[in-house]
């Protein structure tokens, strides 16, 4: 900073370690909630330190029979399906999403900007305002129940295309022109010179796409309506409602933790991708 | 190797035309440079030789064969770009190799020619390096040497040098020289920059707004311009032009001089005077008022005005001059040195 | 918009965009034409047919005042949530950008928010909020507050927009960093030699020179209350008690997969649609701007 004063920077550590106990608080609460049992949990007022019963939690949420009175599927295969769909959603997405960018960038062809546009008014359609009818769809075509069904409705927004449309326009054109001169054609020059020229950009919205599709909670919640395919996220309502009648906290915690790790995981390791990624290429 | 043809060349966005009516016969091995200032044509005419733009009408031959048609790298041609255009992601040796891996040549060929290449222009301990770890000039010479493993018809250049900077420029620009001198490739090279022209080139195509002002080799294009534009552009400091009166050989400057010319002109003409050829002399007939002195070691020039005018002159002394400003100097001029033009159509009017 | 020079024209374009654009169609376009079709039509009691009527059902809606409640409760729903998650985002970045060292370990700690679901942050918070265990309402109640946000509409709204907030610090934080690590150093330099302090300088130099950025979040940040806070409202309070916290989009989810009133719900989806077009409008008009520098 431009002057050295020893106060001004005690204050802003102490802002900053506030903010970040204050942002950090649920989620300590949360992992002090998934070691304890079950008793400790019942009696107010909760600890706030962590308890010892971590692994026992643990095993029991993993593998055990889950919530009393609830039936749902065991914890594996929720943090299975939930990995499956939103992998399936994240490189989906990237894998259309970088073909038609290219089509659209690189290629003169009738109807280009219709197809850009088609494409593009999708940014404005979150699948929230268009519920019913993409349930319908995807009812009619057999699709409800299945690892299709979770996925491929979400997989197609513009936000992909947009950003990997940005970034192709930012490789030089002479990339393009030597390539020729090389004699590459289309489909080698994106092999060969555009997709490692945007590996970044790639790793980046990996990361935010796999957060999206991780999280996604009312779309799940409306196609599935067999257990075996309940995703770990719209399980913590079903979890939310059995607390009411028998608190198990320290599980529905443990399940919970278990929710954010993975996205979590995903984030804090490819941060200075995700980062990068997300402040230069949302705008 | 090749020769190459443009016959009657235009191009077209929609309906502007920005390149008129080029021709031109390359010879094989021949050196070119396409000079002009910015905007005036010279890169777009490159790129069509290179396939990087269609051709509206007219025709380019490389080897004989009609090439508009062709594909860029059907045409047998290699290009070095201003930016030089290397795959970042690719090292030194992949760069030169990539095309010659799609011409699916064996390994072995392949790592012959990017080793003899690399040889040639003295990189090869770089050949494993990325782009972005060499200096601008060593990119350069990779964007070199990925022109010359291809052994091409054609050596293309956009502007190579304009990234460099000044004393690289110089340098490069002989290296540029010896290599095309020593493989003998026919090549064009587009520049803006009047003193790379005039080195490098065995010819010079002069372009302005998308015309030819003139084609030959830059001693031609020094001692006749074809034009006012070229007598301008060609010549550092620029030749001076002073609207005057001719008759019967005589010309007459505005202040009264007048100086001799082997002419049959007659009327308004614009007379030119390079400032190099303004020799000292005490009688001399043109007289300028000394404004501005730039003492340049070799040789000094005299910035002013033509005597009892506001025309702008300058006048290139050799050696040391100790001229005040304030002070009257007065030149003389050899009558074959002196360029007439039109002043309507711009165009020369002594031979 | 189109690179200088482009492959010459083929089928292939053709294939590359047929993936997208028939899931495009199928999942997007077609779906949303419905939705917008079925904003016409009322259907009959017993669900057997149903009634073109133009648009009798925004009628409906304009005269509901159930949905005029709605409307308003989610645009203050949307404003709160925006204003204390990028207020506060605000502040922690103006003080982590103050340090040289360790910014990066303050975003590690910072960030983590970002990549959870929203209805996990419900979760946590209506855990810390749990009125017989919870632990914020324990010490609340030394101060004389008693908390029950299954009772207190009130405090069911406070709680859902500190959970939506929460989760949001993260991603404001993200980009107010970004944005004020641009500002040139040199900038803010100047400024202290104009004799300028830390707190002037953050507010006459450092604010406006990011004023794009809080623009750019304020549409963000909208465009996730509107819809991203489905998950909270329907895993916390199911937009009770009574409807005290029924926004926009819960009110299209119930009305329509809870009370079957399909064309009343295409017709909320309908005016959804229009208010996220208009912030995209904005949001591009704002994309744009910042292209020309």
């Amino acid at each position: 900073m431009v002057e050295n004063r020893p106060l001004a920077d005690f204050i802003t550590h102490l802002v900053l370690v506030l903010g970040v106990v204050a942002i950090a608080l649920p989620i300590w609460i949360t992992f002090v909630a998934a070691s304890h049992d079950e008793i400790r949990m019942a009696q107010a007022p909760l600890p706030l330190w962590p308890g010892d019963q971590l692994w026992v939690n643990l095993k029991q949420t993993l593998f055990g029979e889950g919530l009393s009175g609830t039936e749902t599927a065991p914890v594996w295969l929720m943090l299975f399906n939930s990995l499956f769909m939103a992998l399936m959603i994240s490189l989906g997405k990237i894998g259309i999403s970088l073909l038609s960018a290219f089509a659209i960038v690189y290629f003169k062809f009738p109807f280009r900007m219709a197809c850009f546009w088609m494409i593009f008014i999708t940014l404005m359609l979150p699948v929230e305002v268009r519920i019913l009818p993409t349930f319908e769809v995807v009812a009619n075509l057999g699709m409800l129940n299945s690892y299709w069904g979770l996925s491929i409705p979400l997989i197609a927004s513009a936000t992909a295309t947009f950003m990997f449309r940005q970034v192709f326009l930012t490789v030089p054109d002479e990339m393009l022109e030597s390539a020729r001169i090389d004699g590459a054609g289309p489909m080698r020059f994106f092999w060969d010179i555009l997709l490692p020229l945007s590996r970044t950009n790639i790793a980046a919205l990996f990361v935010i796409l796999f957060i999206f599709g991780w999280n996604q909670y009312l779309w799940p919640l409306l196609i599935t309506t067999d257990t075996s395919m309940t995703t770990i996220v719209m399980s913590i309502k079903q979890m939310l409602e059995a607390a009411e009648q028998s608190p198990q906290w320290n599980i529905i915690m443990m399940t919970a933790l278990l929710a954010m790790i993975p996205p979590i995981f995903v984030v804090i390791s490819m941060q200075k991708l995700f980062v990068q990624g997300l402040t230069e290429t949302d705008k | 190797m090749a020769d190459i043809t443009l016959t009657d060349l235009t191009k077209s966005y929609g309906p502007t035309e920005v390149l008129h009516h080029i021709e031109g016969d390359i010879n094989d091995g021949e050196f070119i440079v396409i000079v002009g200032p910015s905007g005036c044509g010279k890169s777009t005419l490159l790129r069509m030789v290179a396939g990087l733009e269609t051709v509206t009408s007219g025709e380019i031959q490389i080897g004989g064969k009609r090439v508009n048609e062709l594909e860029p790298s059907a045409r047998d041609i290699a290009m070095v770009f201003q930016n030089y255009a290397l795959y970042p992601h690719m090292s030194v040796r992949e760069n030169m190799a990539y095309g010659l891996k799609i011409r699916k040549l064996s390994k072995d060929e392949i790592n012959r020619r990017v080793e003899e290449a690399a040889d040639i222009l003295e990189i090869r301990q770089y050949l494993d390096r990325k782009p972005r770890q060499l200096s601008g000039g060593q990119r350069q010479r990779v964007a070199m040497g990925r022109a010359i493993v291809r052994d091409p018809q054609v050596f293309l250049f956009d502007e190579p040098l304009s990234n460099l900077d000044a004393k690289l420029r110089v340098q490069m620009r002989l290296e540029i020289r010896k290599l095309q001198q020593r493989l003998g490739v026919t090549s064009i090279y587009v520049t803006h920059d009047q003193v790379e022209a005039m080195t490098l080139g065995d010819r010079l195509m002069v372009l302005n707004g998308g015309y030819v002002e003139q084609f030959g080799t830059p001693i031609e294009l020094y001692d006749r311009p074809a034009s006012v534009f070229v007598a301008g552009f060609i010549g550092s400091p620029a030749m001076n032009l002073i609207p005057s009166q001719a008759s019967g050989g005589a010309i007459s400057l505005p202040g009264g001089a007048q100086v001799n010319s082997a002419t049959d002109a007659n009327g308004d003409v614009l007379l030119g005077l390079r400032p190099e050829h303004l020799t000292p002399d005490e009688n001399g007939p043109v007289s300028i008022d000394v404004e501005m002195v730039e003492q340049l070691g070799a040789n000094t020039l005299l910035h002013g005005t033509l005597s009892g005018t506001n025309h702008e002159m300058v006048a290139s002394v050799a050696g040391h001059d100790a001229a005040a400003s304030g002070t009257q100097r007065r030149f003389s001029i050899s009558p074959d040195l002196v360029h007439l033009f039109d002043p309507q159509t711009e165009k020369r009017l002594n031979p | 918009m189109l690179k200088r020079v482009h492959f010459p024209s083929s089928p292939l374009p053709y294939l590359l965009v047929a993936p997208q654009l028939a899931i495009t169609l199928i999942f997007f376009i077609w779906p949303a034409s419905q939705a917008m079709y079925q904003s016409f039509l009322i259907e009959d009691a017993f669900g057997l047919g149903s009634e073109f009527v133009w648009f009798e059902n925004f009628q409906i809606l304009w005269e509901d005042s159930h949905y005029h409640a709605a409307f308003w409760r989610t645009a203050v729903f949307s404003v709160l949530v925006a204003a204390l998650s990028m207020g506060f985002a605000l502040i922690l970045a103006g003080f982590a950008q103050r340090v040289v060292r360790g910014a990066m370990f303050y975003r590690t700690l910072l960030i983590w928010p970002y990549a959870i679901a929203p209805v996990l942050a419900g979760a946590l918070w209506v855990f810390m909020f749990n009125p017989t265990l919870g632990i914020l309402p324990y010490f609340l109640e030394f101060v004389g507050v008693t908390w029950n946000h299954y009772l207190n509409g009130g405090q069911a709204m406070a709680l859902v927009i500190l959970a939506a907030a929460w989760k949001q610090v993260a991603y404001n934080f993200l980009f107010y960093l970004a944005a004020m690590q641009s500002i040139p150093n040199s900038v803010i330099e100047a400024a202290a030699i104009d004799g300028a302090g830390p707190g002037r300088r953050f507010w006459t130099i450092i604010f406006p020179l990011i004023s794009p950025t809080t623009f750019f979040l304020l549409v963000i940040n909208m465009v996730y209350a509107f819809f991203e806070t489905f998950g909270i409202i329907h895993a916390v309070t199911q937009g009770g008690p009574g409807s005290s916290t029924t926004i926009l989009v819960y009110k299209v989810f119930n009305d329509g997969f809870v009370g079957l009133d399909l064309g009343g719900s295409a017709a909320q989806s309908v005016i959804l649609m229009v208010l996220v077009i208009a912030m995209t409008v904005v949001q591009f008009r704002y994309v744009e701007r910042k292209v020309e520098y």
